[in-house]
């Protein structure tokens, strides 16, 4: 990307003679917006810091972990089960949503007729630009009263990973069907004159190629099942319990903040600031993850 | 990864907004503009805002500014004068009475919902209590089919949750649920879609959405069928008062909003937040 660089401020320096320079207008603007943006992360970050830090100074992070329940009101904190409870449901909805979003955007690329690949395309970013909150009502007026018949009480950790997977499946599809479009023409081409079959291509030559793609798409969509939390909060049952089943009900900490936070007040208040301060922790973990693997991962060379 | 942040940063950056703006407008007082301070219950917090708002509206020299805190900090800040009106979610105690000014505006009643398929007609307190312990887990000890009950409850620090764990004499953490529900409208939609649940739900709200044909019912508590007749004439016990207090006896603005706030002019606003209002229509 750095050859991007002189091609953008080469024509200016040639331009000498012109009036004003919009190249340096241009320039500052985007410079003043990549610090607000960059002091709002920060910002939100102390303030979750500040937020916690009553209940961590009194208390540390002990209570957490130790206590015997979630029972703010009586001052127990245990919020182990809803750490839990984020994790199933996103490692859940993610092992599910992948391959099927990866298939998906392989038939639209590969195998669909052209036509049939772009209304099949539109549908699938239709899908993307649902509310969560609807998803969340259809849950729990259809989803929940099906699995309740199957199995009671119906609000569970498997209507939970229904909904965040066709929540985030739009996700993992848009981006694999990116990543292989932009796997280099001559690949292809390439692949077919040395006869390989479409199967093999896409296994040997197309899934290498686009590997970083795929993968970014992959943390993207458990940054966003990690986040959700109407949908959830809708149909997960919000029992704060480790689920011993996938039929069990569970609790997620985004969940959490949202049902209780209008209620909380001082010590009851901090902790979820706390809760709110561990999913920064994870979402930066998994960041940074992210940035390791793509690194280290050799990324699609294009000398075209 | 940052370009896609979560909702929860998207929450964050929402409510730090929120807070900024709410410190900016209390700062922006003139001299000429005569500002209430009215603190207290969070149960009320939400009806008073609205109330205010509109009393605002009317009477463009005032600034209400309603902070929330519970009853308790109600009762404190306007015995210290550092409110000019509190907010309390309950009557006011015999020992309050001779001290303070208490004034209702609306009242609250929470009715257990079940499912209209449900045969059970009745079920007394007892059986309630033992429900929500778990210990009666199916509905034909009570006189219902042979179907385990899932039971409904609210989340922690919600005042309905308060006070029917008051009423029930129940602790939080005795009560075994299988669905935890945020406001009204969650617990309806939850009970109308499991014919084997049972939940609470304030009974302004649950009286909207039967006459809507949501297919749930109110069940009678001690013996008393809730409807909002019964919780406004104080019939029905799992009910209370919201109630606005004084320092001394209100005059001026102060006067003139509590007289506001229980006119039929605020109705359709108490009914908006599914109490039920004083006065008959």
């Amino acid at each position: 990307m750095t050859w991007l660089k002189d091609k953008i401020s080469s024509p200016s320096k040639l331009n000498k003679s012109s009036q004003f320079d919009w190249d340096w207008v241009l320039v500052w603007v985007l410079r003043i917006m990549a610090a607000i943006t960059g002091a709002i992360v920060l910002l939100i970050v102390i303030f979750l810091i500040l937020e916690s830090l009553p209940f961590l100074q009194v208390k540390g992070i002990g209570p957490f972990f130790t206590d015997q329940r979630w029972n703010p009101t009586e001052g127990l904190y245990n919020f182990t089960p809803m750490l839990w409870g984020t994790l199933l449901a996103t490692m859940g909805s993610v092992v599910v949503a992948t391959p099927l979003g990866i298939i998906s955007a392989l038939f639209c690329q590969y195998y669909a007729p052209v036509a049939i690949g772009n209304l099949y395309r539109r549908l699938i970013e239709l899908l993307a630009g649902i509310p969560s909150v609807v998803y969340g009502f259809w849950g729990l007026v259809v989803l929940v009263p099906l699995i309740n018949r199957l199995h009671p009480p119906g609000a569970s950790l498997l209507a939970g990973i229904i909904i965040l997977t066709i929540m985030i499946l739009p996700t993992i599809a848009l981006v694999a069907d990116a990543s292989f479009g932009k796997v280099p023409q001559e690949y292809l081409l390439g692949a077919t004159s040395l006869g390989l079959s479409k199967w093999g291509t896409i296994c040997n030559v197309v899934f290498p190629a686009a590997k970083s793609g795929l993968f970014t798409g992959v943390i993207l969509t458990v940054g966003r099942a990690i986040g959700e939390t109407m949908a959830v909060l809708m149909v997960c049952g919000n029992v704060v319990e480790t689920p011993s089943s996938i039929f069990d009900p569970i609790r997620t900490l985004t969940a959490n903040i949202a049902l209780e936070m209008a209620y909380a007040l001082g010590n009851h208040r901090s902790a979820l600031f706390v809760s709110g301060l561990a999913l920064m922790a994870i979402i930066v973990l998994l960041a940074v993850a992210a940035e390791v693997i793509t690194v280290t991962s050799s990324p699609v060379t294009k000398n075209s | 990864m940052i370009i896609n942040s979560n909702n929860l940063t998207k929450l964050l950056i929402a409510s730090t907004i929120i807070g900024l703006q709410s410190c900016s407008q209390s700062g922006q007082n003139t001299p000429t503009i005569q500002k209430l301070t009215i603190t207290g219950s969070s149960t009320v917090a939400p009806l008073v805002g609205e109330i205010a708002k509109r009393f605002e509206a009317e009477n463009s020299e005032v600034r209400i500014d309603v902070q929330t805190g519970g009853s308790s900090r109600g009762i404190a800040d306007v015995e210290s004068a550092v409110a000019d009106i509190g907010m309390v979610s309950r009557a006011l105690k015999e020992e309050e009475k001779g001290k303070l000014y208490g004034f209702v505006i609306a009242k609250d009643g929470i009715g257990i919902i079940v499912h209209s398929s449900n045969p059970v007609k009745e079920i007394n307190d007892e059986q309630v209590v033992a429900i929500y312990q778990g210990q009666i887990d199916n509905w034909k000890e009570v006189g219902g089919k042979d179907a385990p009950i899932t039971v409904v409850n609210k989340a922690e620090g919600r005042s309905t949750l308060e006070l029917f764990l008051k009423y029930f004499q129940l602790k939080n953490s005795q009560i075994k649920a299988k669905v935890v529900i945020g406001d009204n409208q969650q617990g309806i939609k939850t009970v109308a879609g499991n014919e084997n649940a049972i939940g609470y739900v304030s009974v302004g709200a649950a009286e909207y959405e039967i006459d809507l044909g949501v297919p749930i019912k109110l069940l009678p508590v001690g013996g008393v069928e809730a409807t909002s007749e019964t919780v406004r004439d104080g019939s029905f016990p799992l009910s209370r008062p919201l109630t606005v207090i004084t320092k001394n006896q209100p005059e001026g603005k102060t006067l003139e909003f509590i007289q506001f706030a229980q006119s039929e002019e605020v109705h359709d606003l108490v009914k908006g937040q599914n109490l039920i209002p004083v006065q008959a229509k």
